[in-house]
């Protein structure tokens, strides 16, 4: 099986508190991966593992591998900034950049990493716009405010900016929680286009969620990854009782 | 809910309401008074030879302390250039690198330096400006105007940072930026409004400042004479004239007093309508 991300082992810990006790996890090309669980049982501290930003975290720690196209990224000597440009993230709040325009929020993985300029940069960033169907809204006013959008445009925004530098991999970290029904559906659908061209693995607290756009479901409970398989067997039949309890509500 | 307990709700809401205005008119009387009072003393001294010409000998009506509001730009924007780029590289590493034990230890010396009263930075810059160099100075002023600005634009500058998301700045990390870049493109360049703000505010403090001033650019009767020599300066003036036991020039000191207010005002201001109109174009266009 063709496999872009493969995690071994993985435990990550903030000061001595071990939040993740050694995941093992395997992702394909263009599939849509959820993570479930309940709160604080490690599912986005794997992600924020996964683009090595849990150790911007005080105190953080990690063990083991994770490799990225048969990269393990936790190598000796790895650097993280090269390995956040090839794997996007998009937050669990819009977080567009304070006094940038639309135009320049998009941009600016492109320019600030010098990867495009002139033409180019303005072709990328359209395309970026369209990619997160963002760009008929916004195509009359790139100069205004990133922060001047609605919510929902906002994340938008945000998911634009994390396509403009084309990362194989994009992470989610329960990108619509602070989200409409209608903008929830809008990004529901994008995710779906996205997965032609890359790999998405996104966490998220709604069931429904994960039903609908994911390929593969993982359940996550005190650190462990319980189980992990293609989503419609996990919410059908799933082979461990705790995946059962959770998915029909009875804890979580 | 009764009639009774509706009514008696909205007489406790007027008499709380009523309350805070007069609070906030008691804590804005001194303000008030101060402004009244020197408009009031000073707006007699005020003409077009109050601006432009150089103060006369005793005795002889007229003349002005142009030389004074000259210096006092010269001095303001000489202590700013010194003192904006240490102070924000300072605010920046209070904020940015906080977790570093020098940045914790850079806090204390920042606000120890906050604390020294002015007149001792004038002594300082006294000692290592005035003493080796042999004269008072543009520059002894200039230096010890910045060492009163510093803590200041650092202290400002760290706390609009602080005011940054910090999904902010790990947006700007997961997009693969070097954290120096990030820094400086995305947390500081978007406060870079507020900052100006602040060092505005550090400006019109030392604009006003005279202990410092008095043995570093001591005064001048005269024009710009070079940044090695002597210069005068509008606080300075006004203590010079305030001091002297002839009507005309305490009406001058009033004048100057004036002049100093209105200059701070009208930067401030300006500052303030060009940060307006900059954010009003974008959201238009």
């Amino acid at each position: 099986m063709n496999v872009i991300l493969k995690v071994e082992q993985l435990k990550a810990y903030v000061e001595s508190f071990e939040i993740l006790h050694g995941i093992d996890l395997e992702v394909s090309p263009n599939e849509v991966v959820a993570f479930i669980g309940p709160s604080g049982c490690g599912k986005s501290t794997l992600l924020r593992c996964i683009n090595r930003l849990h150790e911007e975290t005080a105190g953080a720690r990690v063990e083991g591998k994770i490799y990225l196209q048969d990269q393990n990224i936790y190598r000796l000597g790895s650097d993280p900034v090269d390995i956040r440009r090839k794997i996007g993230m998009v937050f669990q709040k819009p977080n567009p950049f304070p006094s940038m325009s639309i135009f320049e929020n998009v941009a600016s993985g492109l320019r600030l990493n010098r990867i495009a300029k002139g033409r180019e940069l303005q072709e990328r960033v359209e395309q970026a716009l369209m990619q997160a169907a963002l760009f008929d809204e916004v195509k009359d006013k790139m100069h205004q405010l990133g922060t001047s959008l609605s919510g929902g445009q906002q994340q938008r925004l945000c998911i634009a900016r994390a396509l403009a530098v084309k990362p194989p991999v994009l992470l989610m970290d329960e990108p619509t929680s602070a989200l409409d029904p209608i903008s929830t559906a809008k990004i529901e659908e994008l995710v779906l286009q996205l997965k032609k061209e890359m790999t998405v693995i996104m966490v998220t607290h709604n069931m429904q969620q994960a039903a609908r756009v994911s390929d593969k479901t993982a359940f996550f409970l005190y650190g462990n990854l319980i189980e992990y398989g293609i989503t419609t067997d996990v919410f059908t039949t799933p082979s461990q009782k705790k995946t059962e309890e959770y998915i029909t509500g009875r804890f979580g | 809910m009764s009639q009774r307990q509706l009514s008696t709700r909205k007489i406790v809401n007027v008499a709380g309401i009523a309350l805070i205005v007069a609070l906030s008119l008691l804590a804005l009387s001194p303000l008030i008074s101060v402004l009244y009072y020197v408009v009031a003393h000073g707006w007699r001294a005020l003409s077009l030879d109050f601006f432009t010409k150089l103060p006369l000998p005793v005795g002889e009506t007229g003349g002005g302390i142009g030389h004074a509001i000259l210096g006092s730009i010269i001095l303001v924007v000489m202590a700013s250039i010194i003192s904006v780029p240490i102070g924000l590289g300072m605010g920046v590493l209070l904020s940015e690198y906080r977790h570093l034990r020098i940045s914790r230890l850079l806090g204390s010396v920042v606000d120890l330096l906050a604390s020294i009263p002015s007149i001792v930075i004038g002594l300082f810059a006294y000692a290592i400006v005035v003493k080796p160099f042999h004269g008072f100075s543009a520059h002894a002023g200039a230096i010890a105007l910045s060492i009163v600005m510093i803590p200041i634009v650092a202290r400002t500058t760290e706390e609009m940072l602080k005011l940054v998301s910090q999904t902010v700045r790990e947006a700007g990390l997961a997009l693969g930026l070097p954290r120096y870049r990030m820094i400086l493109r995305i947390v500081v360049k978007g406060s870079l409004g507020p900052i100006l703000v602040g060092v505005i505010l550090a400006v019109a403090r030392i604009a006003g400042e005279t202990a410092p001033l008095l043995f570093t650019a001591f005064s001048s009767q005269q024009w710009f004479q070079g940044l090695s020599q002597p210069i005068a300066s509008i606080p300075v003036q006004i203590y010079n004239y305030a001091i002297s036991p002839y009507d005309d020039w305490h009406e001058k000191a009033w004048g100057g007093a004036l002049i100093l207010i209105l200059m701070v005002l009208g930067l401030n201001l300006s500052i303030r309508l060009f940060l307006a109109r900059k954010n009003q174009t974008r959201s238009r266009s």
